[in-house]
Parts: C-alpha cells; structure tokens; sequence
C-alpha cells in the first residue's frame, strides 16, 4: 500500500513528533493571485499561513504596470485626458477631470459655466457606476451572487446616459481641457434622471439584501479594522479613510470644478471594519445621486467649450492638480518646459496608497477574512500599476 | 416465464441498479433548473439558446463538453487516490437511494435501519473531498479538504438529532414505516406528515443539509471566490464533473428525497381520494418543492466563515435539536395524541 500513495507516505514521515510530544505544525505560503478571484485582477498577495489564519501578507503589485507615466511625457495634452481614463478603468472620466484641470490652471484658461456642471454630473454618474460595481462584486466575493445582478441592472441605465453624452462605455474620452469634447445630445437630460430615480429606488433594496443580512454582518463587522491613524501615515484616501472615522473629501476640503455650489454630506463609517466601508459606498452613491439631481435641475445654457488655442501650449512651470476619484485622492503633477507634451507627469492614484496598508489589514485574519478585507477595499489593479 | 425470470436475484439486482441510472439525467435536468430558478432571482434570463425552448439543452451541452475535455493529471499528484476520488464522491451521493421508498412496495431495499444507513451513507462524500484536497498536491485543495473535514463535524450532529426526532415519532428507523406512519394522523380525509409536529426539526435538517451538501450559505469546502472550488481546484473535464456537479446534485437530490420522506409523508398522498396516484408523483413532488427551498437559499445568502458555521451549529443546531427531542418525547407520553 505504502508503494501505490508514496506522497502519503512521505508526508507522513515528515510531521514528526516535536520534543515536547506535540505534533509539529508549519507555517505554509501561499500564493494567492496574480490570478485569483479575490484580487480583481492581477494583484498577488504572498501569505503565510498558519492554520487558515494569516501571519504575514505581501502584496506585489507590477504585473499591469504599463508605463503610464512615461507615454504621457510623448503625448499633448488633449492626448493625455484620453490616456488618464486607462488607469482606473472603472471611472475614467474621474481621471480625466484632474488632469484637464491641471491644464486648465496652468494657461488660465476659462470654463464656461455648462461645460462645469457638466463636467460634475458627469463625473459624479461615473462615480456611482464605479461604486454599484464594487458593491456588487463584494457580495459576490462573500458567496452572495445577486446582488452583482442587481448592481449590474442599475448599472445599465446610467452606463446608457453615460453613452449618449460621450459615445463610450468605459473609456469615455470627453474631458477636453478648456471643456467637453462636444455638448450633450437632446434627452440626455430626461435619461440621466431616469437613470438617477431608479437608482434611488433600488439603493434600499441593496441595503435590506446585504446591509441587513445577518450572514453579512456576521462576515464584514469587525473584520479588517483599519485604525484611522495608520490609514493617516499611509496616505490612505476615499471610501476605505472615510470609513475609518475620517471626513476628508477633496470635493468638500479643497472644492474644485463648482462642487461647493451643491448640497451633499460626507458619509463616515465609525469603526473602519469592512461592514462600515460598504456603507460608505452605499451613501456614497446617495450624495451622488444627489449632487446629479440638483446639477440638471440648474444645468445653465450656454457652450460647451471655452476658447482655446488650436495648439495646446503650457508655459514654463509646475503644478498639482487633484480631484476626488471614486476610490480616493487622484492628483497630477506637471512639469511643463513650455512645449506641447509634458516634460514629466506624475500620476499619484488612489488605489495604490490605498493597497498599502494590506500587510497591516490582513495580519491575524483568517483566509476568508482576507476576501472580505480586500473585496472592501475597493482598488482596481490599473490603478495600482499605471 | 416473466415471473420466473424476475425472481432471479442477479436479473433483480440489474433492475434495483437500473433505478441508479435515472440519477445521472435528473442531475442535468436539476442543473438546469437550477440554472433558470437562479437567473430569474437575479432579473436575468439564463441560458435561452441550447435545444431552442428556454435552452433547455444547455446542461447536455455541458455534459458533452465536460466529457470532450481533456482530463488532466497533474505531474506531483498521488495519481491512484486522484482518480479514485469520482467514484467515492458519486457513490456517497448515490447510495442514498438505495432505501427512499416511492411507493409502498417500490423500494430498492427496505432496511430495518434505514434512517441509520441513509445518514452513514451520504457521509461518505466527505471522505471523496477529503482524498482530492489530500491527494492533489495543492494547497488550496488542501484547505478546501481540511474545511470540509471540519464541516463535518458541524453538521453530522444535528443532522442526525432532527431525523433521532422523526423516528422517535413513527418509532421506527424503516423509511416505510415512518411514511406509512404519517398515514395514521387523519384530519377530514387529510393524511398530516410529521411537518407540524417538527417544524424544529425540518428547519435544522434543512440547515444540516445545505452545510452537508457544501452549498451556500455553507460553501466553504469549495468557496469559488477564495479557495478556487477548494478541494477540486485540480480536477478537470469529465473527473471535475462528476466530482463536483453530478455528485453535488444527486446529493441534493437524496436529501430532498430524505426530507420529503421523513417530514412531508413520502409517497403518501395528501388527501385519501387520492390515494390512486402512484406514490412516486407525490415522492417526486415533494422532493422538488425541498430542492426549491435549498435553490433559493443558494441564490440569496453570502457564505459564512468556518468558525462562524461551528459556532452556529453547537450553540444554535445542537441544543435546538436536543430540545426538539425533548419536546418529541413529551407529545409521544401525551395521552391524547
């Protein structure tokens, strides 16, 4: 018999006796990713294990790093708009909006007034599609499959209106410095709101299939506390701080685009558990909706555009521009030595700060803590990578 | 002549093995309501091509692609207990069978241990998991083994306190008996099952059976999103799917089938008048209404953590059970039952 299972055998002979009449126990690494489920792509966490809980965890990230930072150095300005959407594809216009401003800031050029307002429902739709994103797939990551169906299904109403102003689906490509590539087609307004109610409609729903559910609480409260200050020391931003205790929100700290002009809160989890970042999200795409609802009500007349030179020239200097991504703090820093293309770009993305406290979150979880922690953390690779 | 060859064990035995057969196209037609049950929870349509009506072809097409896919054998993996895990996993699910009664007379074997036998029985697939995750050479697969091993030890108890309450009801362990004992309770032609008299114990059966079946919200074993269908992460093609989906199924369907039998009276009809309908209509409708509980329950909840299953079966299922029992005992002694 010992000859039919030899690895049997030789595992056997290997869990000896410790001295002290213990069987003798190891710790195990394991690879979890670059493809595995849990990490929405291609992240990859090198856990020990002990038993099934975590002893140590190392992220390592690089494996979607395609090179950002030096192709905006070969693109104009209006080129690199475009690009920025790359970098977190689930909100690429979020990314484009930092980006136009920087440009915008530098050669003092004026936005009209519509082009704004668009710009901020536009933004904040992109915002909640990103977030009915992250709370679908982290019920799915928690075994529960419906309410990714669900979120996909709001989903597709705004991804409509998202259509019909830019002509894409996930790249939108419609931030121009100065403005909007093009103004809105007519009854984009009438499908944006649609979009907006039914949204407000389903959010309940969301709340009673997970919010409520015993099973979920038992799973996400108390699980991955991320303690506010070391969220502080790593620069930690967006939902994963503000769950944490923390109101900081660029939107409201340092207002850009006219976002002072609307009324919407911050929502703050007390506990920064896993539990209290999903219901972030969720309120999150409340004020969203919010902001939109009262955006189209007072959407002025007017263009679409401001004027702007035929060639994109930015004079000698540097800046900083930030916006407020749906994962966090998404800020942009320029060199310019007064050509068409940037003399450097730096791209500082949320997600990537965001990863990395992970070896702190998961050390002393069990394996399917570790879903339940990273599945709230709300990252998206090529945000990490760039 | 007809007679004469019946009576012949071997020829009675090809019959009894036979019934085995209906298992494996239950399995597709299971999978595939499944499949549509699952979508219209999720405001989606599911599969509407295959075969043309409402696709209901698509779990044959899976079928055949699952037997044309190559069946790899990873190079470090002990490659005897590999390949034995299949059969053990099918055989565990399968053997339940043996003893659900369709009829008073239709049985494959009526055991005098019957409710004994069906318990020890669908226990053995555990032991199929057990021998992929160990025999794979994977640590994930590894995990997913240890987890279910320690489901095991979660589930087994209460499963076994709720079915200790419905014998000590019909005072038997022979699955016929307790049918026809659910014969006796009569209100205006009405035959009344065991159901509301063991609500209790239908409620942590049904609990006990999802953990056994390793169906959400007790999934752990094969958790997709963090072990990567744990104990079988390694397994492919035709081995995968008998491993995994056929097993799982006919599982599912032999504890339905346990849970008809014991709580909503088997193949005994509801009403006297109708007592002409084959027994088998009636098994085969009630075991369909429990496998839509446990379909639902799969569709809605997210999974709990190993510890957290443990915890609620020794400090919810167990004593709850052990009550239920007590709760038995007393309604057997009242005299005007």
């Amino acid at each position: 018999m010992s000859s039919l299972i030899p690895t049997t055998d030789r595992w056997l002979s290997e869990a000896r006796l410790a001295s002290d009449g213990t069987l003798r126990t190891e710790e195990m690494v394991l690879n979890i990713g670059p493809q595995h489920p849990a990490t929405h792509g291609v992240l990859r966490v090198v856990v020990t294990l002990d038993g099934e809980r975590i002893v140590e965890a190392t992220p390592v990230v690089g494996y979607m790093h395609r090179g950002h930072e030096k192709l905006f150095e070969q693109r104009d300005f209006r080129q690199i708009t475009n690009l920025c959407s790359r970098m977190d594809w689930l909100s690429g216009l979020n990314n484009e909006i930092p980006a136009a401003l920087a440009v915008e800031r530098l050669m003092g050029l004026e936005v009209p007034r519509r082009a704004t307002y668009l710009r901020v429902i536009i933004a904040e739709t992109n915002r909640i599609l990103n977030h009915l994103m992250f709370t679908g797939s982290f019920g799915l990551e928690l075994g529960a499959t419906t309410p990714v169906m669900y979120a996909f299904r709001e989903r597709e109403m705004l991804q409509k209106a998202m259509e019909m102003a830019t002509g894409g689906r996930l790249h939108f490509g419609f931030i121009r410095p100065g403005g909007l590539k093009e103004d809105v087609p007519r009854g984009w307004v009438d499908t944006t709101l649609k979009g907006i109610r039914q949204l407000q409609r389903a959010i309940p729903d969301y709340e009673e299939l997970l919010v409520g559910n015993e099973i979920f609480k038992a799973r996400t409260v108390g699980v991955g506390i991320l303690d506010p200050d070391l969220a502080l020391e790593y620069g930690v931003s967006g939902p994963l701080l503000r769950g944490s205790g923390i109101p900081y929100d660029v939107r409201k700290a340092e207002p850009y685009l006219n976002y002072d002009e609307f009324d919407f809160d911050i929502p703050v989890g007390p506990h920064g558990d896993s539990f209290d970042r999903y219901w972030v999200l969720i309120q999150e795409m409340r004020e969203s909706a919010k902001i939109v609802e009262q955006a189209l009500m007072g959407l002025p007349s007017g263009s679409h555009i401001g004027q702007v030179p035929k060639r994109l020239t930015i004079p000698k200097g540097a800046i900083w521009a930030k916006a407020e991504n749906p994962l966090g703090e998404l800020g942009y820093y320029i060199i310019s030595d007064g050509e068409a293309k940037p003399y450097r770009m730096k791209a500082r993305t949320p997600s990537f700060n965001n990863i990395s406290v992970v070896p702190h979150m998961l050390r002393g979880a069990y394996v399917p803590d570790m879903v339940a922690i990273l599945g709230s953390m709300f990252f998206v690779v090529g945000d990490i990578d760039r | 002549m007809i007679a004469e060859a019946l009576s012949n064990s071997y020829v009675q035995l090809g019959l009894k093995m036979s019934v085995l057969l209906i298992l494996l196209p239950a399995t597709l037609v299971l999978g595939w309501v499944e499949l549509k049950i699952g979508a219209h929870m999720q405001a989606r349509l599911g599969p509407m091509y295959p075969g043309g009506f409402h696709g209901w072809a698509q779990t044959l097409a899976d079928g055949i692609k699952f037997v044309l896919k190559e069946n790899i054998i990873p190079k470090n993996v002990d490659k005897a207990v590999f390949s034995m895990v299949p059969y053990v996993t099918m055989l565990g699910a399968a053997l339940s069978f043996v003893v659900i009664p369709a009829g008073r007379n239709l049985v494959i074997e009526d055991l005098e241990v019957g409710v004994f036998y069906v318990l020890a029985a669908s226990s053995v697939g555990v032991i199929g998991i057990l021998m992929a995750g160990w025999a794979s050479a994977n640590k994930y697969s590894l995990l997913g083994a240890l987890r279910a091993a320690a489901q095991l030890i979660a589930y087994e108890l209460p499963l076994v306190l709720a079915v200790a309450a419905v014998a000590m009801m019909a005072g038997s362990l022979s699955l016929i008996d307790i049918v026809e004992s659910q014969k006796q309770i009569e209100i205006a032609g009405f035959y009344i099952p065991f159901l509301p008299f063991q609500i209790v114990g239908f409620f942590v059966f049904l609990t006990a059976a999802t953990a056994e079946l390793t169906r959400p919200p007790f999934d752990m074993p094969v958790a997709e999103a963090e072990l990567i269908t744990g104990a079988f992460t390694e397994y492919t093609g035709i081995r995968f799917a008998f491993s995994v989906f056929a097993a799982e199924y006919i599982a599912m369907i032999g504890l339905a089938a346990l849970g008809a039998t014991l709580f909503l009276g088997g193949y005994a009809p509801p009403h006297r008048a109708l007592d002409f309908v084959p027994g088998i209509v009636w098994l085969i409708a009630k075991t369909v209404t429990i496998l839509f509980l446990l379909i639902w329950v799969r569709w809605t909840y997210p999974r709990l953590r190993e510890d957290q299953l443990q915890k609620f079966a020794w400090k919810f299922l167990i004593p709850l059970s052990l009550v239920n029992i007590l709760a038995t005992g007393a309604l057997k002694l009242t005299p005007w039952i």
